[in-house]
């Protein structure tokens, strides 16, 4: 549906924004571009969606090249922008079919189209007002109307949810998941919720300082980590680390605290053969629990922690001898 | 949803595209009686002071010039022969003579015998220039709230982007100037004999293909900025050069060579040379032709560039 090959933006012929990416989504999935603000996600979707002009490298979406088919590209998706781009002197309604206008969709089509959108957004009770007296939840529900009065085959979500409560985050997920479900569209979205690439993407590409770093289904990538954390207690005072250790799928034992702390590939299924192995030798587990990894640390294990430390330290640095001149000039 | 049709489905015209562009920009307009009311108001004060202030005719006239009935010169006052005896000028006849030499002059000068109608006729460019401005500008605003990013996404005409926003200036510029011309008549302008209705599609086809013009050049201006500070500065220190240095305030030909250069290349001469002709001064096909020319050139040309430039551009 959509493929990039080293697609590259440099912004005054510096600022390198996008540097080289390649990936591709496949037909009727949620594919979530997950990074911190200033990764370089919206100035992708920008080229995605032909806003932006590749400073290098190619991208199509069905096929179409967003540079040389751009008016096809166009025709196919549907964009909903982090911004609220309605504009707040007309109502609801009137900015649809305003969207259905630049579509060139027939009037008639577009005004019952209009209403079952509003209806699938929940916004029929508002389409009169105003968008000038409209909520931010009801804003982006109606940007959301907007992006899909042509029906597209690809959907683009800039940050859907940012600065939304979390009711409303919640409804917006629920949209997301029903276009998916009912209409087998494909979606392309961008996130800095670990939570929310979580929910909702089938596969995600973490991305920083302009370049993906790993992309995988969510599960993928939390089992990249090395598997679940398997903490276990015995009554007796032993050493059993030979023995969890010799259990399928263990990769790491350690002793903590007087408890094991296990690192296991699917841990719902090795923990109870943990304890099968331990009753088997005549110990009695006294504690189990078992931690998933969340995305969370797939996240800081790929953008890394260490990595923004040290650009924190680097600019403490800068500010320092900054400081230094200034008090230098001053003497 | 049935997605056989969909790819088909979408006909994007550029009429279609450049009617719903311009009507919103229209609508947002109307929403907005405030700025309507201020746009207006600049002209209205310049010429509601000014232009009565500046009451060139009356300066010239008889009422003015107050000469006492009898005028005594004496015999010495005069060179040759030298023993006549001094004569007695009557003042009555001589203040006659100035006023009608002063209406001579405000005939040759300005056309007309009141200075009011020939600068509120002038006011029409301070209107196209300051609407045209602000509005072809507002690309600027459409872009920072991501508006234009989201109808670049679609399919639409590229070119009805940007002649929605050339048509929606035009049209502001030409409603505004309808009002002043209004107005300026409730305050006294005097029409020519030779003026009819008709001659107002010649004042909106004059104020259209200016509005045309100044609208490019403003969006071609704006088409890459982000922030609309600076260019609006720069344009609103060069708007009242631009009048003063056209036929606006005064007639041209008393200017020093220079600024009568400038005069002659800038668009606002033309535009209120043609309005005067239609309006106060009598109609003058010769000079019409002259006034519609430049200012279709000047549409034309500028409409050209700017729209190639908008148009390499629109896409950064």
């Amino acid at each position: 549906m959509i493929k990039a090959e080293s697609l590259t933006k440099v912004f005054n012929r510096s600022l390198v924004a996008v540097d080289h990416i390649t990936f591709s989504v496949r037909d009727g999935e949620v594919f979530g571009f997950l990074g911190p603000n200033g990764a370089g996600k919206t100035t992708t979707i920008n080229m995605l969606i032909t806003v932006l002009k590749p400073t290098e490298g190619t991208a199509s979406v069905l096929g179409f090249d967003v540079v040389k088919q751009a008016n096809e590209v166009r025709k196919v998706i549907g964009v909903v922008p982090q911004e609220y781009t309605a504009d707040e002197d007309l109502t609801g309604y009137e900015n649809i079919l305003l969207c259905a206008d630049l579509y060139g969709i027939p009037r008639e089509t577009a005004k019952k189209r209009a209403l079952e959108l509003l209806e699938l957004v929940e916004l029929t009770d508002f389409k009169d007002k105003r968008v000038e007296t409209y909520s931010g939840g009801m804003r982006r529900r109606l940007e959301l109307a907007c992006g899909l009065i042509n029906r597209p085959k690809v959907l683009f979500l800039d940050e859907p949810t940012l600065g939304l409560d979390v009711q409303t985050r919640a409804a917006t997920w629920e949209y997301i998941r029903r276009l998916k479900k009912e209409y087998g569209m494909t979606i392309f979205m961008t996130t800095h919720y670990l939570e929310e690439a979580d929910a909702l993407c089938d596969r995600i590409a973490i991305i920083d300082h302009g370049k993906i770093v790993v992309t995988g289904t969510p599960s993928e990538l939390k089992d990249s980590l090395g598997g679940d954390i398997i903490t276990i207690a015995i009554k007796e005072n032993a050493d059993v680390t030979g023995i969890i250790q010799s259990v399928e799928n263990v990769k790491e034992v350690r002793r903590e605290n007087g408890a094991y702390r296990v690192k296991a590939v699917k841990g719902e299924v090795t923990a109870p053969l943990i304890i099968e192995a331990l009753r088997r030798k005549g110990y009695t587990v006294t504690r189990l629990s078992l931690t998933e990894p969340t995305l969370n640390e797939v996240y800081l294990e790929y953008t890394g922690k260490a990595l923004r430390d040290t650009e924190e330290s680097s600019r403490a640095e800068f500010m320092a001898q900054r400081l230094h001149l200034w008090r230098a000039r001053r003497k | 949803m049935s997605d056989a049709k969909a790819v088909n489905e979408c006909q994007p015209s550029f009429a279609r595209g450049l009617w719903a562009l311009t009507r919103r920009e229209l609508k947002k307009w109307l929403n907005d009686p405030v700025m309507l009311v201020m746009f207006v108001l600049q002209p209205l004060i310049w010429m509601g002071l000014l232009g009565k202030s500046m009451n060139i005719g009356g300066l010239l006239s008889a009422e003015n010039i107050k000469l006492p009935p009898q005028i005594p010169i004496p015999g010495n006052a005069v060179l040759s022969p030298p023993d006549l005896p001094g004569v007695v000028l009557d003042g009555t006849a001589l203040s006659q003579m100035f006023a009608e030499m002063g209406s001579k002059i405000m005939e040759d000068t300005f056309g007309v015998a009141d200075y009011f109608s020939f600068m509120a006729v002038g006011m029409v460019s301070m209107i196209v220039i300051t609407t045209t401005m602000f509005s072809g500008m507002s690309i600027v605003w459409d872009r920072r709230l991501g508006f234009l990013d989201k109808v670049i996404s679609t399919p639409v005409s590229r070119a009805a982007i940007i002649f929605s926003k050339i048509l929606n200036a035009t049209f502001r510029a030409m409603f505004q100037a309808t009002v002043i011309l209004a107005l300026a008549y409730l305050l006294g302008l005097k029409l020519s004999s030779t003026f009819t209705p008709l001659n107002l599609l010649g004042v909106y086809a004059a104020i259209f293909l200016l509005g045309v013009g100044l609208s490019s050049v403003f969006i071609a201006f704006s088409i890459r900025s982000t922030r609309m500070e600076r260019p609006m500065q720069f344009i609103s220190l060069i708007t009242m050069p631009l009048m003063f240095a056209s036929n606006t305030f005064f007639p041209t030909k008393l200017m020093p060579d220079w600024m009568q250069a400038v005069a002659t290349v800038n668009p606002l001469t033309y535009l209120t040379d043609a309005i005067r002709h239609l309006t106060i001064l009598p109609m003058d096909t010769a000079a019409l032709i002259r006034d519609f020319t430049y200012l279709g050139l000047f549409a034309a040309v500028l409409a050209t560039i700017g729209i190639v430039l908008a148009w390499k551009y629109l896409t950064r």
